[in-house]
């Protein structure tokens, strides 16, 4: 583990997340084939692997939108395959998610693109003027108060990441998932993200699952890797541990 | 003929699927929570931003349909019985089906593009996981709204299409409006509009319905959305004349009983 990155990871209490022996096909395409994982409370884990190796469907399996075929998936001490709507829509609260593209709403501006969850999710109705100041907060966080009343198109790729970022935000989560939070931007924009990524983890103690393909993106923003191969996790430890292994599957990620 | 049951096969699929999908709205339609504010909206867009449309073809029809007919009519002597034939052949089927038909063009296209697109880009993910049912709000609303805008779109065409045509014969024959108006309603029976009426809330609803489905289910990307929003027109003209045909059989049986 980096001597620089925050300490701030609870092993004492149960982890937030438990992955047991999970699997998940597609037909006869066996993508997660006995998967496990912990998540502790205040820790970044980033899950790197090959394209189609199951990353996003193992986070999606996480947030509830896929289930599971088999094995255990225990989110906040809730087992998510027993888990009914109503009380998923309530462990969702907890638990934000960043999607790859951003899945920002194109016909709402970056205000009703915050405001939306806060809406939707809370049962109860919460005053505009506590709704404008969390937006105002969630915008503050990411750097771009100004672009409140902008439209989704006209925003830059790296202003879409951080605004869906905030967006995830705004429901205090204490949990985010990050599907590939760097991708399609350029080396300067993804670096800014990744330390964006840590300042969120520190200044709201949040546990994060980060996929991505980005080894810099791993390095910088994660405590802790995976490398998910052939549907199970092949190799874990921290960026420095995994870097200096001989094993031909772990170095052809850092080569 | 493996290639002919394959494409009966593939046909039946579709259809099922599709007939699931509109169970599911009438699963969903009558139970909490109603997205009312959603609802309003896409009225306001499906009725506001297509009246300019339905009501300029309409305009047009009204006007082309009359200057086709006059000639004839004059010749036969038969001019005075234009209000009423114009009328009747308007409420009962122009109106409905040319309005039904541009819906499917503007609104169906645009229903299924915008869902089609909202899937590739994972929007209903995002708001499935913000806690809102993607069905309900994004679903639920359209297919709703166009089942009550279509017909109010088309009793707006029927009636500037009439105008149409009385604005020709006050330039050509010097009836006035009243008078042309007087005699339109004079022939039309309230079994006219009635099955008229009706048949556009049905034609409404398989806009919306095929619109929703076929960008609620898109699975082939960003080349998905234009195939998507040319099935959906393809589809929905092709079920407004089923439709259509269907509607004029049943209530023929009526005007014979």
């Amino acid at each position: 583990m980096s001597s620089d990155k925050p300490i701030g990871i609870n092993y004492q209490e149960p982890p937030v997340i438990l992955i047991e022996d999970l699997h998940k096909a597609f037909g006869s395409n066996r993508v997660l084939r006995g998967f496990n994982l912990k998540l502790w409370a205040g820790e970044n884990l980033a899950v790197m692997g090959k394209s189609g190796s199951g990353k996003s469907v193992l986070i999606k399996c996480i947030i509830g939108l896929m289930p599971i075929d088999q094995g255990r998936l225990i989110v906040l001490q809730r087992d998510i395959s027993e888990t009914r709507h109503h009380e998923l829509d309530l462990l969702r609260t907890q638990v934000g998610f960043q999607f790859q593209g951003s899945a920002l709403y194109d016909s709402m501006t970056v205000r009703e693109n915050l405001e939306f969850p806060l809406r939707r999710h809370l049962e109860r109705k919460i005053p505009e003027p506590e709704i404008n100041s969390l937006v105002h907060e969630a915008l503050e966080a990411v750097g771009l108060l100004y672009s409140i009343d902008m439209l989704p198109a006209e925003l830059s790729g790296g202003m879409k990441k951080r605004i869906a970022l905030a967006r995830t935000l705004i429901m205090r989560p204490k949990i985010i998932l990050y599907d590939e939070p760097t991708s399609g931007l350029d080396p300067v924009t993804a670096k800014e993200i990744s330390q964006l990524i840590i300042e969120v983890q520190q200044r709201y103690n949040t546990a994060a699952i980060i996929i991505t393909h980005d080894l810099a993106c791993a390095r910088i923003a994660s405590n802790r890797m995976i490398i998910l191969n052939d549907g199970v996790n092949y190799a874990e430890s921290s960026y420095d541990e995994l870097a200096k292994m001989k094993d031909t599957v772990v170095q052809a990620f850092f080569e | 003929m493996i290639a002919l049951f394959n494409t009966l096969k593939k046909f039946l699929l579709a259809t099922g699927a599709v007939s699931e999908f509109a169970a599911r709205y009438f699963r969903e339609v009558f139970f909490p929570p109603y997205e009312f504010k959603e609802l309003l909206k896409q009225c306001f867009l499906i009725g506001n931003k297509s009246f300019a449309l339905v009501g300029t073809t309409g305009l047009i029809m009204g006007i082309v349909i009359t200057l086709q007919t006059r000639p004839t009519l004059v010749e036969f002597g038969a001019v005075a019985w234009m209000p009423s034939m114009i009328g009747i052949a308007i409420v009962r089927e122009i109106g409905p089906v040319v309005t039904a038909l541009i819906c499917a063009g503007k609104i169906g296209s645009g229903i299924g593009a915008e869902l089609a697109s909202m899937k590739v880009t994972e929007q209903i993910d995002a708001m499935e996981v913000s806690g809102t049912n993607p069905f309900k709000y994004l679903v639920i609303t359209r297919v709703t709204a166009t089942t009550l805008m279509v017909p109010v779109l088309a009793v707006l065409s029927d009636l500037i299409s009439l105008s149409g045509s009385a604005l020709v014969e006050l330039m050509k024959g010097g009836v006035s409006f009243e008078l042309y108006f007087s005699r339109v309603f004079e022939y039309l029976q309230f079994g006219d509009l009635l099955p008229s009426f009706i048949k556009t809330f049905f034609f409404g609803f398989a806009i919306g319905i095929v619109g929703c489905y076929k960008g609620y289910t898109s699975t082939k990307g960003t080349e998905g959305v234009g195939r998507t929003a040319n099935e959906a027109v393809v589809i929905s003209s092709m079920l407004v004349f089923i439709l259509d045909f269907i509607a004029v059989l049943v209530s023929d049986i009526f005007y014979e009983l």
